[in-house]
């Protein structure tokens, strides 16, 4: 019996790679602080700061949870992330 | 002057620059498309426009600076051919590489469009020898992330080098130091945020910004 093509792609096996891009610490992030000023103004007082980032979630297919790792990092290096001013931090799962 | 213009998808200031390279030279500007890799091998001004290239989207200027035609821009930039970029032409030169720094949102978080004043720091340069040095000169800027950082090691090192090109007197976006554009090491590329090109004619208030492409005319041939 002859498989077809979706057998086979439900077959191969994807991996969610979770991207965190962060302002580095000491970089100015101006909407975090009007976050912060709306949030004091609903009544939130306790927030001491706030800071905005990014995520970006993709699918991955492979199944070597490192090796995925180390591209999504290549990922962040060359396009997802600024490293003049961002941070990135990648979880797989 | 053999000066061309990169067109990106929502490039806006790409015809002002070209019009602007025209006056000067009484040249045709040549436009380039981003989606192409051939550059003419004679040019000697490659000009990155202002705009939203391709919406502003993950960054200002991070999808033009991955784009095919900045492979080839970023080769003539190593090369010694002139470049400018104004406004989001220097984000994506900051998305190359080719300049030092990034960009943040502004300050007061709101879009900034008018005329500032701005001090040109340095007049030993192709695009600024038509300016006398500490000149103070009034030109548009347009711009919502145009907050430009970097971090003190590099600034003190542009300061030091006597790289910062322009200086806003009226800091109009929370840029660091004041910095409005900056050269990279040989003074061969610069990224400026204000718009010269605004202000090239009487017709379109005045002329203040003539002077940065007669400088180059007049340095390049």
């Amino acid at each position: 019996m002859q498989r077809n093509d979706f057998s086979e792609r439900d077959a191969e096996k994807q991996m969610k790679a979770r991207v965190h891009i962060t302002l580095k610490k000491g970089v100015l992030d101006p909407q975090g602080k009007a976050i912060a000023g709306a949030l004091h103004g609903l009544g939130f007082d306790e927030v001491a700061d706030a800071r905005q980032g990014k995520f970006i979630e993709l699918d991955i297919t492979g199944e070597d949870v490192a090796a995925a790792k180390a591209r999504v990092e290549a990922m962040c290096q060359k396009l997802l992330a600024n490293t003049v001013i961002e941070n990135y931090q990648v979880e797989i799962a | 002057m053999k000066a061309a213009v990169v067109v990106f998808p929502a490039s806006n200031c790409d015809r002002d620059a070209a019009t602007a390279l025209e006056f000067v030279t009484g040249k045709k500007t040549q436009m380039l498309w981003h989606g192409d890799t051939d550059v003419p091998a004679d040019l000697d001004l490659i000009v990155l426009p202002g705009g939203f290239s391709y919406g502003d989207y993950l960054r200002c200027g991070a999808m033009a600076a991955r784009s095919p035609i900045m492979q080839t821009v970023v080769e003539r930039a190593k090369a010694g051919t002139p470049i400018l970029g104004i406004c989001n032409g220097w984000q994506i030169l900051a998305e190359c590489g080719l300049l030092p720094g990034g960009f943040l949102r502004n300050a007061g978080l709101k879009f900034v469009n008018r005329p500032v004043a701005i001090r040109v720091e340095d007049s030993q340069s192709i695009f600024t020898n038509r300016y006398e040095a500490g000149e103070e000169i009034s030109i548009p800027v347009a711009n919502g992330e145009g907050n430009f950082f970097a971090d003190d090691a590099t600034l003190d090192r542009l300061e030091g080098e006597g790289r910062v090109a322009v200086r806003y007197l009226d800091n109009p976006n929370g840029s660091i130091r004041n910095i409005a554009g900056v050269f990279n090491e040989t003074k061969t590329i610069m990224g400026m945020m204000p718009h010269p090109e605004r202000h090239v004619d009487d017709i379109a208030f005045n002329q203040t910004g003539r002077r940065f492409f007669e400088s180059l005319a007049g340095a390049v041939g």
